[in-house]
């Protein structure tokens, strides 16, 4: 086991390293100018000067990209070209805020989407099985951000039910913090829902019809202890396992739910940072989120192989 | 949404329950357009970030809301006669939020700061200052390497902000982490792109007129999204709102509004001489720039992008503003005169590339632009720009017509000198005209307002002759706030000034 | 054995149309589908207004008997610019995939194919491209490229290529073990016959259903590219750009915002139904 896991950290290195090249040649791809941008209406040749000094940006590419190497192998991400802050700072301040946004969806999710797919797999064929499929259908094809405007007219400008946007830390003031998440976890969550139920129904339903539920129902067992004592006992492993995929990409996906709702995480930093051509924060991010994508993609090897040890040698 | 608690009055209960009944009674928030940059006068470079300075930081002197320069820390001032050294006196009654008392070796060392300072960016707005001495405990006398007249109104601004010059001296570059000024607010926290606090500061000089205890300003980029928290009460009041916002604000009786006419321009710049791109018929033939100029509806511009809220314009200042001149007004749209003068310049239908911000309020304007020239034989081409790329095309040269938003100073020399003086800083039109460098090198030096003016129109009268800048709006600075409010009064800089403003929710 | 691996395909493919024809969601999705391409198509011929005219007496106008879905910031008619922006958003859709499929599936094909050292550093570059948000990595192509629809359309297809990367190379791994394979290479076949005449064809039914889905979700990447100004230019109209400017209106003129969004929730959801359906009749394990 150990080994196995050894060996995928190993295989995420060069990954990682992948994708900060990638990242880090696509950006200087960019056109525009990062000094003249972030200079704007001040445009005195002088600062210009100094602060391409100061990013190396008149270094050649290879040389820029060595310099920023050397430096996160000493554990050092750079500075944001735009605030002045080290992006280790800026990345500390807002992981937290993707998390919890990232957390709720999950749990939104998994509460709707787990015990609706169990539902529709018991029912199957049922109308109760069809209208699953058909709101599951809906959340996977709403496009979030349509989602968002229309929540936020609808709850927020015309029934004032919810803030409009906003974000409070969970520890300062739990209240406000989950008023202020609800609506974006919600539209964030509805498509993982959707997702998630189909997977849970074809779970069970391969469950469902294997010999051995067949064997329990013809013992007399009470549906519902087949069902959720045996079926869903055994249907949960893949679910949890895409549960982990799906968290690893929420992270970087929350990008236009978080534009919408100005949710200061990831998201929001990250297309603000790619338009002002503040490399060394979307350099941070974006491998900070490959990252965590890869964590989450080994959490869910590592369930699966545990649960299904055929599987270790074959990894 | 019925599986969460729904109702208003449950969450607000909670809320109280779960905070123990805040100080709300005195919090002013502050909807914010843009998450203001490192907060340091000396270092700053946004917009939003002004807003901020503002209630934190005191300035030598400031603006009324008809941009005359009034006394802030300066009491008074007098220019020598040939405008070579400004005295200031000052108030002898402020000190710092660190306890440090302002006096004259604090703004020597301010404006050696400013001068000094690496990472500082308010050296080329001091460029004229040659020494600052005490000439007493509370007056400083500034010699000028040059007359310059606009000098006065840079101290109206950034470069005119003091910081406590012990926090200065121990923090160095990284004072905007913990900025400390002689203004109404002390700073208390900042959390990137969501919340800037300030409290109310005990021992300001003029406390009496600050009647709210504490202001949290927070960035919302969207204007629909920012207006929404006004409405829903998460905000008290919100800054430049849209003017597509208006219809909402004035159906909402709990809401007031705001409208100023700003200090800026709304702009095409011609690109008559900065690089190849400008050997194009406009770039060339200014008979070419005055047609397009002429098929132009100012006054429909306004109308269908901004709800009548900005003044349509053709000069570099705003038709109210007192250097406007007023000889040449706002003309009406005349289609025929621009086919004739293209048909003078001998040509029948031109194309033209326009490039503009890809923001949907620009590409809007852009459009009606685009149908309304095509009626006098333009087929204009739009092309929409990410906004680092537009700014780096601009100054590049890399265009034909370029649509800008200039947001204005308070001195006159700011919004045209920088733009078409042959060396100007921000001159991407690669305009040169000696004789317009000359006015304008001169109206600089003038401390005498009817004497300068005089310089402008001379300037502004060959500008509008030969076009390198279209002026098209002035717009419009729209402030809304809740019924809660009172006492806001609008400047045409745009800044929030808390003097007298109280909120009673 | 050439015999074999051909002769089988067409009876696949007719059991497959057979299960196909008989599930009823996968007909519905095809005819929402269709009717959106019709649509698409047929915008020339259509009694509209035209999609591009102004009227700066008609802003904003609530949908009337003149304007059934009302019209827009300009005065345009909103029907009109639904049915031309119903030709960019699938075009959108269909070209993207269209172009990772042109870029993943020769890749996928090279590393199930050759395996060893290309499949390592392909699989390392696909998991490089898979673990960097689709979003954020689409955002900087079209920014790169610069604000045009075709430009999204690159920039999306390029972010979705590393999906079929690995669905091909999954595919091929399994079918290159099977026996015909074995067997054309035993005859002498070179790499590129055994490929493209033994290989792809195997694989196709997972890559349709995949593509199905795909187009999908480049829909509403497009919209959101659209939507943060990256996408099709004015005054051409797409459904994303249509909302990107409807969300300065929401208050005023709700009606911008609606339509576009539906018009993509039911085009979406068209393709999702006809994935599914696709999948359940092309899916092997049924058979």
């Amino acid at each position: 086991m150990l080994r196995f896991v050894l060996k995928r950290i190993l295989i995420a290195l060069p990954t990682l390293l992948i994708v900060s090249i990638l990242v880090f040649g696509l950006q200087k791809l960019l056109p525009g100018d990062p000094v003249l941008a972030l200079a704007g209406e001040e445009r005195d040749p002088e600062t210009l000067a100094r602060l391409r000094e100061l990013y190396r940006l008149n270094d050649p590419i290879w040389m820029q990209y060595l310099h920023w190497l050397g430096d996160v192998l000493k554990g050092d991400l750079g500075m944001s070209l735009r605030t002045n802050q080290p992006v280790l700072v800026l990345i500390a301040e807002k992981l937290p805020v993707t998390l919890q946004l990232a957390t709720m969806s999950m749990i939104f999710a998994m509460v709707i989407g787990i015990p609706a797919g169990i539902l529709a797999a018991t029912r199957k064929n049922s109308w109760i099985d069809w209208i699953c499929n058909v709101v599951a259908l809906s959340g996977l094809s709403i496009p979030n951000f349509w989602l968002g405007i229309m929540l936020i007219l609808l709850v927020s400008v015309n029934l004032g039910w919810l803030p409009a946007s906003g974000y409070e830390s969970f520890f300062v003031d739990p209240v406000r913090s989950l008023q202020t998440m609800l609506m974006p976890s919600f539209v964030l969550g509805t498509a993982l829902a959707a997702t998630l139920m189909r997977h849970t129904r074809s779970a069970m339903l391969g469950v469902l019809s294997s010999d051995y539920i067949r064997t329990a129902r013809a013992k007399g067992l009470p549906g519902r202890v087949v069902v959720l004592g045996h079926a869903f006992r055994n249907a949960v492993l893949p679910v949890i396992t895409l549960s982990a995929l799906l968290f690893g990409e929420l992270i970087g996906g929350a990008v236009l739910t978080e534009q919408i709702f100005t949710i200061p995480g990831f998201g929001k930093l990250t297309v603000d940072a790619v338009f002002n051509r503040d490399y060394a924060v979307v350099q941070g991010i974006v491998l900070c989120i490959a990252a965590g994508f890869l964590v989450m993609n080994l959490i869910a090897d590592i369930l699966y192989a545990v649960f299904n040890p055929r599987l270790r040698t074959e990894l | 949404m019925k599986r969460f608690p729904s109702s208003r009055v449950a969450l607000t209960a909670l809320l109280l329950v779960a905070t123990g009944l805040p100080a709300m009674a005195n919090e002013l928030r502050i909807g914010l357009q843009d998450d203001p940059d490192v907060l340091d006068p000396d270092q700053s470079r946004t917009f939003a970030g002004r807003i901020v300075y503002t209630a934190v930081c005191d300035k030598l002197v400031d603006l009324s809301p008809d941009v005359e320069i009034i006394p802030q820390l300066a009491t008074d001032w007098e220019y020598s006669d040939d405008a070579t050294s400004l005295v200031l006196n000052l108030r002898d009654d402020v000190v710092f939020h660190d306890g440090t008392p302002f006096n004259a070796e604090a703004v020597i060392y301010n404006i050696n700061r400013s001068l000094t300072l690496p990472e500082s960016r308010r050296k080329s707005e001091l460029a004229s200052v040659d020494t600052v001495t005490a000439t007493g405990p509370y007056q400083v006398t500034i010699a000028l390497k040059s007359p310059d007249a606009s000098l006065l109104a840079q101290f109206a601004d950034r470069a005119g902000m003091m910081v406590s010059p012990a926090a200065a001296e121990e923090a160095g570059a990284d004072l905007g982490n913990n900025l400390v000024c002689s203004g109404p607010f002390t700073f208390v926290e900042r959390i990137q792109q969501d919340r800037i606090v300030v409290e109310k500061f005990a021992d300001y000089w003029n406390a009496d007129a600050i009647k709210i205890d504490r202001v949290v300003y927070l960035p919302i980029p969207d204007s629909t999204v920012r207006l929404a928290n006004l409405q829903s009460g998460e905000l008290d009041l919100a800054s430049r709102l849209a003017p597509t916002d208006i219809p909402a604000i004035r159906a909402d009786a709990d809401l007031t509004e705001h409208v100023v006419t700003g200090l800026g321009y709304g702009a095409l710049y011609m690109n008559v001489a900065n690089g190849p791109r400008s050997e194009t018929p406009i770039g060339q033939d200014k008979r070419v720039r005055q047609a397009f100029s002429k098929a132009i509806d100012r006054a429909a511009l306004s109308q269908i992008i901004y709800e009548g809220t900005a003044s349509p314009g053709n000069q570099a200042f705003p038709p109210n503003s007192p250097w406007y001149n007023k000889n040449f007004p706002v003309e009406e749209r005349d289609v025929e005169g621009a086919k004739a003068l293209l048909a003078e310049a001998g040509i029948d239908r031109l194309e033209v590339q326009l490039q503009h911000p890809n923001t949907p309020i620009m590409s809007q304007m852009m459009q009606v632009v685009q149908a309304m020239v095509a009626e006098a034989g333009f087929d204009v081409r739009l092309q929409a720009l990410e906004f680092a790329t537009q700014l780096a095309e601009q100054s590049a040269g890399n265009y034909e017509v370029s649509r800008t938003n200039w947001s204005g100073r308070a001195d006159p020399d700011g919004s045209i000198h920088q733009f078409v003086t042959c060396e100007g800083g921000i001159n991407d039109t690669g305009y040169c005209n000696e004789e317009v460098d000359n006015l304008l090198n001169a109206a600089r030096t003038l401390g005498n307002p009817a004497k300068r003016k005089e310089l402008y129109d001379q300037a502004t009268a060959i500008l509008i002759d030969e076009l390198p800048v279209i002026y098209l709006v002035h717009e419009s600075y729209i402030t809304a706030h809740d019924a809660g409010v009172t006492g806001f009064v609008p400047y045409p800089d745009g800044m929030i000034r808390l003097e007298n403003v109280t909120d009673a929710d | 054995m050439s015999v074999a691996a051909e002769g089988l395909a067409p009876r696949a493919r007719s059991r497959a149309w057979g299960k196909f024809r008989r599930s009823p969601a996968a007909l519905v999705g095809l005819a929402i589908v269709g009717f959106f391409g019709l649509l698409a198509l047929a915008a020339p011929l259509l009694p509209i207004a035209d999609p591009l005219a102004t009227s700066w007496t008609a802003i904003r106008q609530a949908p009337s008997a003149a304007h059934w879905l009302g019209t827009d910031e300009l005065g345009r008619d909103i029907l009109s610019r639904m049915v031309w922006g119903a030709r960019a958003s699938l075009a959108a859709g269909v070209v993207s995939v269209a172009i990772a499929l042109a870029t993943g599936v020769p890749i996928g094909l090279l590393a199930g194919y050759f395996g060893g050292f290309t499949d390592m550093a392909i699989s390392r570059f696909t998991d490089a491209l898979l673990a960097m948000p689709f979003l954020i990595t689409a955002i900087a192509l079209a920014a790169f490229l610069g604000p045009s629809l075709m430009n999204a359309m690159i920039a999306i297809g390029l972010s979705a290529m590393p999906i079929f990367i690995r669905l091909t190379r999954g595919q091929v791994m399994a079918v290159k073990k099977e026996d015909y394979i074995e067997g054309a290479r035993a005859i002498g076949l070179g790499h590129v016959a055994i490929m493209t005449r033994y290989v792809l064809p195997n694989i196709v039914p997972p890559l349709i259903v995949q593509a199905t889905l795909t187009v999908a979700t480049s829909i509403i990447a497009e919209a959101s590219l659209s939507f943060l100004g990256l996408g099709q230019q004015a005054p051409a109209p797409s459904w994303g750009s249509m909302l990107n400017v409807a969300k300065n209106f929401l208050s005023q003129a709700p009606w911008m915002a609606l339509w576009p969004g539906l018009a993509i929730f039911f085009v979406v959801m068209g393709f999702n139904i006809l994935g599914d359906g696709l999948r359940d009749a092309l899916d092997p394990r049924e058979h």
